[in-house]
């Protein structure tokens, strides 16, 4: 089961967010760091969520990680397509979809590597099998 | 203890310990006391000499137990009203439960709804024609309700009102559901396309790599479900299904099955809840709340992702040790089935039986009532019977209520029912969930 070519929602993007989507134009993928207590997290706050620190910086990301689980979604009026959450090298794991590749072949453990994906605005990124 | 036993508080004691808090932190669940809940819970593997009836109460002012009882319930007998306004359901469900619990609707004064009501509280209030001094409008999705029983027997407990009216109504089958307002993590997520199914086929496809659940397990959820639908006149789907007919209907999200997912229903229903004083002075069987916890869950910066457990980890818990009961206590259980999977892991994280034996657990009929140990949504539940505006707490906290009552369907009564567990989640279990437990006891 192949996805079709799907038009994707341009993000909105805020003053605390936009340093990501600037990236994204650039093909790098970031998270952030927070230098108080070590933690990376995703999406990103300017705040740290797990010290509540206000010392995060933005890092690029490796782009690699593994699915964590994901699940098959047959009923979309988009055509059908594979959610999950992966869990990058770095430590955070989070939501997206797993792209260009034969779905009913995913599984959890799976290598996968970021995607970016245009929009009319920043372009977005997905996950593909390595 | 047995080994089982003993594995089991060891595990989830390690949980906590890697930091698999709730959002709330844990709070009060830290190691120390979470061993002692749990040596408590199971340190017989029978029901305990001692009845937790025999139980000296709790002096403590801080605590609900047995403040506020449930005088009041009403579950609209509608699936589908294409021919009613929201606000006029709101009213239907609000007088029915009222006269269920002969008063009238100038007694109430404590006001409790969420976001399927038009306008919010203060118009609710308006429309209903009300005179309230105590206001809570709590949204946590289809848990909101349970969330409001614990809040009004607080409010009671302090004297802000004595009488509350809890309402909640919609037509999702009639016509398309408001959207959620966006969260900060909107523009990270939004394209990705969570939806309820999907949310928890996340969930599912986890739990059955990490534990081996299986498919057919998860159908005798929906296998008992039906079983108890058969006698309910007004639940959406009344045929007996079997293990065979859930895995033959189609594929939704991986790994459920269109039976799997709970029924998409027009209706709604409400509780009254009021002070021990004027609960004795009506009519109706005496129904009184003894235990609650709340709690939320969500990736959290993505540290620790777990898709396994649920809030219910953390409000559960809480709910037996201020009732002081465990869940081998338990006579009748509401658990909030919105797909096979919600029911399998609160199971587990409700603690009748160890993380990961769900699967086992619910198979065979176990949650047939009268056939297996937990009779479980004696109404047909949310799987076949009623989900009023895709959020379940409410139709939960009502069928528990009947049970204590005595009033459930002879067929599905189980027999001295004086202790029942009404629990839920609202949100997206995969994503972002609250949890709520009621443990109410027949006084």
């Amino acid at each position: 089961m192949m996805a079709e070519a799907k038009k994707y929602p341009a993000p909105v993007t805020n003053p605390e967010t936009v340093a990501f989507w600037e990236a994204a134009k650039q093909g790098k993928f970031m998270i952030k760091r927070c230098t108080a207590c070590g933690e990376p997290h995703y999406f990103p706050r300017s705040i740290c969520p797990f010290c509540f620190s206000d010392k995060t910086v933005w890092e690029e990301a490796s782009g690699d990680a593994t699915i964590y689980t994901f699940s098959l979604m047959r009923k979309s009026a988009t055509g059908p397509y594979a959610i999950a959450y992966v869990t990058l090298k770095e430590g955070p794991s989070l939501q997206t979809n797993i792209v260009d590749c034969d779905m009913d072949k995913l599984k959890i453990g799976q290598k996968v590597k970021v995607v970016f994906k245009p929009t009319d605005g920043a372009p977005l990124p997905f996950f593909t099998p390595v | 203890m047995t080994a089982s036993t003993i594995a089991h508080t060891i595990d989830l004691i390690a949980r906590v310990d890697q930091g698999l808090t709730g959002d709330d932190g844990g709070g009060d669940l830290q190691s120390s006391r979470l061993t002692e809940y749990f040596r408590a819970c199971q340190a017989s593997p029978d029901r305990p000499e001692k009845s937790w009836k025999q139980e000296t109460p709790a002096e403590n002012d801080l605590t609900i137990k047995g403040k506020a009882y449930i005088a009041g319930i009403y579950e609209h007998p509608t699936r589908h009203a294409p021919d009613k306004s929201t606000a006029q359901l709101h009213a239907e469900v609000a007088k029915g439960a009222i006269e269920d619990a002969g008063l009238t609707k100038a007694d109430i004064d404590g006001y409790f709804c969420a976001g399927d009501a038009p306008g919010g509280v203060m118009n609710m209030v308006d429309y209903l024609g009300l005179k309230v001094r105590h206001l809570d409008s709590t949204d946590t999705g289809g848990c909101s309700y349970l969330i409001h029983l614990g809040h009004a027997a607080e409010a009671i407990a302090a004297g802000k009102c004595s009488i509350a009216l809890i309402t909640l109504a919609g037509k999702p089958r009639t016509g398309p559901m408001p959207p959620r307002a966006a969260g900060a993590e909107a523009d990270f997520e939004t394209a990705y396309g969570a939806t309820t199914h999907n949310a928890y086929g996340m969930c599912a496809m986890r739990h059955m790599h990490d534990y081996g659940t299986s498919s057919e397990q998860l159908a005798w959820i929906k296998v008992a479900a039906s079983h108890h639908a058969q006698y309910n006149p007004h639940a959406m789907l009344k045929d007996v299904v079997t293990v065979e007919d859930v895995l033959n209907s189609p594929m939704i999200s991986d790994p459920l099955h269109r039976m799997d997912c709970c029924v998409v229903t027009d209706g709604g229903g409400a509780l009254i809840v009021t002070t021990p004083e004027i609960a004795k002075s009506l009519k109706k069987p005496l129904v009184r709340l003894i235990g609650h916890g709340e709690s939320t869950k969500g990736p959290r910066g993505g540290k620790d992702l777990d898709l396994t457990h649920s809030a219910g980890l953390w409000s559960g818990p809480r709910a037996f040790e201020e009732a002081g009961v465990t869940p081998k206590d338990i006579k009748y259980a509401s658990i909030y089935d919105s797909f096979t999977i919600t029911v399998l892991m609160q199971i587990e994280d409700l603690g009748f039986c160890k993380k990961g034996e769900g699967g086992k657990f619910v198979a065979d009929g176990n949650l047939i009532s009268g056939v297996g140990k937990l009779p479980f949504n004696t109404d047909g539940g949310g799987l076949c019977s009623n989900h009023p505006v895709n959020r379940g707490g409410m139709t939960k906290i009502i069928e528990a209520v009947r049970q204590l009552r005595g009033e459930a369907h002879p067929k599905v009564q189980v027999k001295n029912c004086d202790l029942a567990i009404a629990h839920g989640t609202g949100g997206l279990l995969g994503v972002r969930h609250a949890a709520s437990t009621c443990i109410l006891e027949r006084a």
